[in-house]
């Protein structure tokens, strides 16, 4: 059906050939042009950096390392998000992380031994993790509520936090470093946890699903209104992306296969012989299914739910918000809280893969947390930002540092190009929304 | 000049009563021992300088302020104003002449903003409310189109109809209007000034503030003139000129009333 509208448009004298159309078809997928715009920076990076490295870049294995090793970053990122687009900013991040990741480290390999649980029991991990959680929200709330209540600029009180955390963090384990950390708690950091093919299809299928369902009731939901819906075909389309989008990556976690060596030590320790022949794949990493799961919530929580709205309807007026009778001091508190408990997870997830406590740990994540969440279109000015861009945001970011250091750049010049590419992608984002007339 | 006749019944109890209110920010008396009430289905306007305190007065009943003494009555109950949630619970609705939009969301958003209808799980209905918005914004104001876009991309008077709606929708009895027209071309004034025409027929209680005086004269059953905090003085328009009004506002005597006044 498109064929007859490209003729008819290229020999329309004068006109835009093949232009309209294009956008005709644009517009029927109603796809989100930053969106994907944002995809297809991130597939040029990821082109250039594999021709770079000769062909190594786009490998199952590589891709498998750069989902872990964003995990942390794009965990907080969803959150920062919430605080930008309140017109706030979190520079305390990566200290709180240290902190959280200290109290959990000495639950585990300390505080919880001594009152008399054993090495390895089957709590420790659950308890070390929600004592985290609560330390992150706790501390995340407090700095809201020097932010909401008592009207001092979040710029101030984080930065205070920045250095107070990192330090609380190195006084809780006097500067040591804390391990090793529990298996169980460990399954969370990355290759040390991963759900093996066939769980990573039967997730994979299951997401596909529940996207196809989430697609149908929307549409049923606007035809019940008598609201304008895209074709049916657009529709299909959209879906196929989805779900070929979906099962791809599963896909291609799943090719990356358990090297022999470890393969033959892991049966070893189970006293086996490694059967000849037998291989056995990766498959999806908890900390991603984390991440993945996060972003879920947090969307959730932006799109359908009263918090959310009024999150984004303070950031885009906050003289407005109060006017309607919300309550933008308490809600500044939940922003805060919410950034703390996410900070707290992204701990679990940073010191298991390093599977030890640090006291640099986190060090500079403020930076990178807020870049994510700025690549990836949330605006300073406030009111405007989505989680799946920080997400993407985390990634651009991961995938430039990677391939960087892949290639053999010199670190210096991996943090001039890091600076640069941010400054230039919040540009385009600002030539961007002003060719769509917004402010 | 078009003139409004006083056709308002004011033999019953005034939809609101205002009590010897003051407030005061930092040793200025903003509002000054002012009394002033409002029947059904009457527009009362509000005259006065810059400062004069009007705006303070009105965002008293709007629950953004809180006076430091006197009494508000609705319905003949004295009644707690200490938010725009309180005001809200009593059905009282404010149109700001800032247009107090959140720009950044749409228009269904923007009307439901802090009484979002949600479903049995506590999610937001969209849906649901954007087809009430479409449904009110259809009677209101039927040229308006853009409901899924972000208020920002509207004109001064659609963003001003959403505002309208929104305490039309909510059945506000009790209007709070702080120059609705300030922002908006001819047009869209004339637009504005039919609306509160209906609004006063479906027996609201509408308080006007405005500097236009003429404005004023055709769509206020009485106004009331500010000046330093203290009312001058609340007149029947039938009752005074425009040269009368003027002199209340610059001179801050009631030239009805003269010599009567304490």
């Amino acid at each position: 059906m498109t064929d007859t509208s490209t003729e008819a448009a290229a020999e329309r004298p004068g006109g835009t050939p093949a232009a309209a159309p294009r956008q005709n078809f644009v517009k029927a997928l109603d796809l989100d042009l930053r969106l994907l715009g944002m995809i297809g920076a991130l597939v040029i990076i990821w082109l250039i950096f594999h021709i770079a490295t000769g062909q190594r870049f786009l490998t199952p294995r590589n891709i498998f390392n750069l989902t872990i090793q964003t995990a942390s970053v794009a965990i907080m990122a969803t959150g920062m998000v919430f605080v930008i687009v309140t017109r706030h900013i979190d520079l305390a991040v990566g200290a709180l992380l240290a902190t959280c990741s200290a109290v959990m480290a000495m639950m585990q390999a300390r505080w919880l031994p001594a009152m008399g649980f054993e090495l390895g029991h089957w709590a420790i991990p659950w308890i070390a993790i929600a004592s985290g959680i609560v330390v992150g929200t706790v501390i995340g709330a407090f700095q809201g509520w020097l932010v909401g209540y008592q009207l001092i600029p979040a710029f101030i009180v984080t930065l205070g936090g920045l250095l107070v955390w990192r330090n609380v963090g190195w006084f809780i384990t006097d500067g040591q470093t804390i391990g090793p950390l529990d298996d169980t708690f460990r399954a969370f950091g990355g290759i040390t946890g991963t759900l093996g093919e066939r769980w990573s299809w039967i997730i994979g299928i299951v997401a596909s699903l529940a996207a196809l369902w989430a697609l149908a009731a929307g549409r049923r939901n606007k035809l019940a209104h008598d609201f304008p819906v895209k074709p049916l075909w657009a529709e299909i389309v959209v879906a196929g992306l989805v779900v070929a989008g979906i099962l791809g990556f599963i896909w291609v976690l799943n090719s990356y296969e358990i090297p022999e060596r470890v393969l033959a030590r892991d049966f070893a320790a189970r006293g086996e012989e490694l059967p000849e022949g037998y291989s056995e794949a990766y498959g999806l990493p908890i900390s991603v299914l984390l991440v993945l799961a996060i972003a879920i919530v947090m969307t959730v929580i932006a799109r359908r739910t009263r918090l959310g709205r009024y999150i984004f309807a303070t950031g885009g007026n906050p003289e407005a918000a109060e006017l309607s009778g919300i309550n933008t001091r308490l809600l500044t508190v939940k922003v805060f809280a919410i950034m703390g408990a996410l900070a707290a997870i992204s701990a679990v997830v940073a010191s298991a893969r390093l599977a030890n406590h640090t006291n640099d740990i986190g060090t500079l994540d403020e930076l990178r947390v807020i870049a994510a969440a700025v690549i990836g279109g949330t605006a300073l000015s406030g009111g405007v930002g989505t989680i799946y861009g920080a997400i993407l945001g985390a990634l651009i970011m991961q995938s430039l540092q990677s391939g960087m250091a892949m290639v053999g750049v010199d670190a210096p010049y991996q943090n001039i190009v890091v600076g640069v590419v941010l400054v230039v992608a919040v540009y385009l984002d600002i030539l961007y929304r002003r060719s769509l007339g917004a402010k | 000049m078009d003139q409004a006749t006083d056709t308002v019944d004011r033999s019953g109890t005034p939809l609101v009563e205002m009590r010897d209110i003051s407030i005061s920010f930092g040793g200025v008396r903003a509002v000054d021992g002012v009394s002033i009430d409002l029947w059904p289905g009457e527009v009362v306007g509000l005259l006065g300088h810059n400062g004069a305190g009007k705006s303070t007065l009105i965002k008293i009943l709007s629950g953004a302020y809180r006076m430091d003494s006197g009494e508000i009555r609705i319905n003949g109950k004295p009644v707690e104003i200490h938010s725009p949630r309180d005001a809200r619970a009593h059905n009282i609705e404010t149109i700001y002449q800032t247009l107090a939009l959140a720009d950044n969301l749409d228009a269904p958003s923007n009307l439901f903003l802090g009484r979002e209808i949600v479903t049995g799980l506590g999610f937001l209905d969209d849906a649901a409310m954007e087809a009430e918005t479409r449904k009110i914004m259809a009677r209101l104001n039927p040229n308006f189109k853009k409901i899924n876009e972000p208020v920002s991309a509207l004109s001064g008077g659609q963003r001003q109809s959403v505002a309208i709606a929104r305490a039309v929708y909510f059945k506000a009895r009790i209007l709070i209007m702080d120059e609705p027209t300030a922002a908006l071309g001819v047009h869209e004034t004339k637009m504005v000034a039919d609306l509160i025409k209906e609004l006063k027929r479906q027996g609201l209680g509408i308080f006007l503030i405005s500097h236009d005086t003429r404005e004023m004269m055709e769509l206020c059953d009485r106004v009331a003139v500010m000046k330093n905090g203290k009312l001058v003085g609340t007149e029947r328009v039938e009752d005074v000129t425009e040269d009368d009004i003027l002199s209340m506002i610059i001179l801050g005597k009631n030239p009805l009333r003269e010599g009567v006044e304490a």
